[in-house]
């Protein structure tokens, strides 16, 4: 079904918002975690300028930083990510950042952990700019890199034409033996969980759980193709 | 946050007037508005930090607010307020939540500037 999943020890994740890491890939995460490897989450913003703060609300535009800093600490501990970097950019600006000081950042993790697998977001199918500006700024870096040194890129993608463009993911990480981390994962995120769109206020069925989040799907990145 | 109470505001609008402030001001449908229903026109605007200074302010409505403040050259408008930051003494502290508790608009005033 899906030969990529080999051993990986080193992996790095570069994504935008506290809680991206719940949804894209903590299922994942936690099966290579379990398997020995050690992951680094790069998250660049706190995610501070969200829009759930709760419900009933208790942040706002002033404490959510704050508040997102230790959900996004309570979720790595859920998933058992070894080591949370937290970049500081602004939330929503990524797409207008210095591209050379975001690309250098991601360069010097690279070069300071060679991870074998990187995971982000698919520039230009993953909806909000910041996932995009993240994905691409990543391709980019990884794109410097001389193509036998470069670590395995693996992107989410979730635009509504995204099958249409890049067809089928090619990597799909079967994750039901992971469910607990992956919903306490998304749980510690309390200010955005209860929102309609992700899980709701409403109890999951297990049934209901597994259906939406048993699995997780990648895309291999083809450096060599202009998609 | 609780829900705005018009008096207390206009309390703390009034303590703030005729000072250089700090003004975060921000409208927002989301940036998933046009995923989740390809309908709808994402729009989102967010000044943060800008300097202000008004001569006189009020919230006006029945609720959700509207809150107008006149400065020296202009004027400043937030409609949508529906909650306040009650632990806040020197800030004020106010955003508009929609139904399901998503934040809409947020106006902020602060004597020293935002983090």
């Amino acid at each position: 079904m899906n030969t990529k999943q080999a051993g990986h020890q080193r992996i790095l994740v570069v994504l935008p918002h506290p809680d991206d890491e719940s949804f894209v890939a903590s299922g994942t995460l936690a099966k290579y975690i379990e398997g020995g490897a050690i992951v680094t989450f790069a998250c660049l913003t706190l995610g501070e300028m969200g829009r759930n703060m709760g419900i009933p609300p208790f942040a706002n535009r002033v404490t959510l930083p704050a508040i997102r800093k230790l959900e996004l600490e309570a979720s790595c501990n859920a998933i058992g990510i070894q080591d949370l970097r937290m970049l500081g950019f602004h939330d929503k600006m990524i797409e207008f950042e210095d591209k050379e000081l975001l690309d250098s950042q991601i360069m010097t993790l690279v070069k300071e952990l060679n991870p074998s697998l990187v995971i982000t977001f698919y520039p230009g199918y993953s909806v909000h700019p910041d996932h995009d500006a993240t994905g691409a700024a990543v391709i980019r870096t990884i794109g410097r890199l001389p193509s036998a040194d470069r670590p395995l890129v693996y992107c989410s993608a979730f635009a509504s034409n995204h099958e249409q463009m890049i067809g089928k993911a090619d990597v799909t990480v079967d994750v039901t033996a992971f469910l607990n981390r992956k919903m306490a994962s998304i749980q510690a995120h309390r200010s955005q969980f209860q929102a309609a769109e992700l899980v709701g206020n409403r109890e999951l069925s297990d049934e209901e759980i597994r259906t939406r989040f048993g699995t997780e799907q990648f895309w291999t990145y083809r450096f060599d193709e202009s998609l | 946050m609780q829900l705005i109470n018009p008096q207390d505001i206009q309390i703390r609008i009034d303590q703030l007037t005729g000072q250089d402030l700090f003004i975060h001001l921000e409208l927002t449908t989301g940036a998933y508005a046009n995923h989740l229903d390809s309908t709808r026109h994402p729009a989102s605007a967010f000044i943060s930090n800008a300097g202000i200074r008004y001569t006189n302010g009020s919230i006006s409505g029945t609720g959700p607010y509207r809150v107008g403040l006149k400065t020296e050259q202009g004027w400043v408008y937030a409609e949508g307020l529906t909650h306040v930051d009650e632990t806040e003494t020197e800030r004020l502290i106010m955003a508009g939540h929609d139904s399901q508790g998503k934040l809409v608009v947020a106006l902020q005033l602060s004597r020293d500037k935002f983090e």
